[in-house]
């Protein structure tokens, strides 16, 4: 299927406390599919992903999502963001937290049970979130994203701190919500899950080291893993 | 502006607040403790004197301590940065938080003037009702500037100690401790630039004079001007890209 791309960065650059944390960064995030943000930890995926969601100060460069700059008004409704650390309310329940960001987000309340269920909370609505373990509260976290269904969701590492079925099954509601139209940026330092995209962006050092699907991936560098591709990636890379 | 997110807005900071019932009894309590303290070790004339002021500034320091501390949460949880990425005007918060401290500092001033009338016998001259207004118009003062300056604070520590650095010294020079008359004329005149000499004015005049003269309004509008002003340079402090 021809897609136009969802997310389109050319020339980024981004400092951070001094450093250089995107020097040129140009990338294009195609629509309608699931995208693995995929790098060592201080690669600049964090930063990247801010860019994105129009949070972080940038110092040039152009970052467009669905044709608008980044940040816009009229982006707010039409992209979802997941925070690496969960951000939602401790002192409130689970069910509060979700009403309140649906009142935000102008979302029905039937959506409020619907994303507990897909996030596998149910039962949970009353619990505070203080009370809840690690996992269950980037659950809330990543519940609260889904209200409003929106066409682009960004997710910083939401799968950090989850049991492997769980993460099975977010994986498969990315895949759902990808097969409706939407796009979605997944970041995540675990090599494992880059199996589960279809297309990977490899960041190193603020730096883009492939743009490719992983069959692709495997193939351009001969390796039988995920893990072993990217490792040859980073040696090519060094060498050059 | 959206009433439908400001009103979110408080319902979710008044919730934060039921399941926190400690803070809201030690919000109600430590000022009419406070109060009662006063009143027990000076004597009656002096308590007629700095009784209302008291009462009326209470309720300032304490939504001060409060909304500082809200707000830095809200920073730090990430929760701030979320909602940046939503469709939510800033105004939008900062009414949300005005509206559920506004509510919470009425109850606060409500009680506090009702124990300081109904049990320490505290003469009003003028309206109590004016009296009243003052009282909840401090408290929406304390919570912008608590708003305002929680914006300087990087951690909780930080923002505790901005009380004994912000608050502190006005309350020595606003009048209550020594009249501002007496002050080293330097000292008057930096009195005259802080928010809650008028918070004191304006509740002094109440509770001697029982017409209701055209100070009170000045101070009422100082502190109405002081508010807002904290809460525009509050607004500028919440960005929507942060470095």
């Amino acid at each position: 299927m021809p897609t136009r791309a969802a997310v389109s960065i050319g020339h980024l650059r981004v400092m951070r406390g001094g450093n250089e944390v995107l020097p040129d960064l140009s990338v294009e995030i195609p629509a309608r599919s699931v995208v693995g943000l995929l790098g060592p930890s201080g690669s600049g995926k964090s930063t990247l992903i801010r860019s994105i969601v129009g949070v972080q100060r940038v110092e040039g460069g152009r970052v467009e999502v669905l044709g608008l700059p980044a940040g816009s008004k009229a982006l707010r409704s039409r992209v979802g963001y997941v925070t690496q650390a969960p951000s939602v309310y401790g002192d409130l329940t689970v069910a509060e937290n979700l009403h309140y960001f649906a009142r935000v987000l102008d979302a029905a309340p039937e959506r409020v049970g619907h994303v507990v269920d897909t996030v596998d909370l149910v039962g949970f609505e009353d619990r505070l979130v203080t009370g809840l373990s690690g996992g269950e509260r980037a659950r809330v976290s990543l519940a609260t994203a889904l209200l409003n269904e929106p066409e682009v969701l960004v997710l910083d590492e939401p799968t950090v701190g989850l049991d492997p079925v769980l993460r099975r099954d977010l994986w498969n509601t990315f895949r759902t919500l990808a097969d409706g139209g939407a796009t979605l940026l997944v970041s995540s330092h675990v090599m494992d899950e880059a199996e589960r995209c279809d297309h990977l962006v490899l960041l190193r050092e603020g730096r883009i080291l492939a743009t490719e699907s992983p069959p692709q991936l495997l193939a351009t560098t001969g390796a039988a893993s995920m893990d072993a591709a990217f490792l040859a990636l980073i040696e090519r890379d060094a060498q050059q | 502006m959206s009433g439908r997110v400001a009103g979110a807005t408080a319902v979710r900071v008044l919730t934060q607040l039921r399941h926190d019932p400690r803070t809201v009894a030690l919000l109600i309590v430590v000022p009419c403790v406070l109060l009662w303290l006063v009143d027990a070790i000076i004597d009656d004339a002096a308590f007629q004197r700095v009784g209302l002021p008291l009462a009326g500034i209470f309720p300032l320091v304490s939504m001060f301590l409060v909304t500082s501390i809200a707000t830095l949460r809200e920073r730090m949880a990430g929760t701030l940065e979320r909602l940046m990425t939503m469709p939510l005007a800033k105004v939008d918060l900062l009414g949300g938080y005005g509206l559920a401290f506004a509510a919470v500092a009425t109850v606060q001033a409500l009680v506090v003037m009702t124990v300081a009338v109904g049990a320490l016998d505290l003469e009003v001259a003028g309206p109590l009702w004016v009296a009243g207004l003052l009282a909840v118009a401090n408290a929406v003062l304390g919570m912008a500037l608590g708003l305002f300056l929680s914006a300087f604070a990087s951690s909780e520590f930080q923002a505790v100690q901005f009380m004994p650095a912000f608050i502190l010294p006005q309350l020595v020079l606003c009048g209550i401790v020594a009249p501002r008359s007496t002050m080293a004329r330097p000292l008057e005149l930096l009195s005259g630039m802080l928010p809650i000499t008028y918070a004191y004015d304006g509740l002094s005049r109440i509770a001697s004079d029982s017409t209701v003269g055209a100070r009170v309004y000045a101070d009422f509008a100082v502190i109405v001007g002081f508010t807002l002003a904290a809460l525009a340079l509050g607004a500028l402090t919440l960005r929507r890209r942060t470095p």
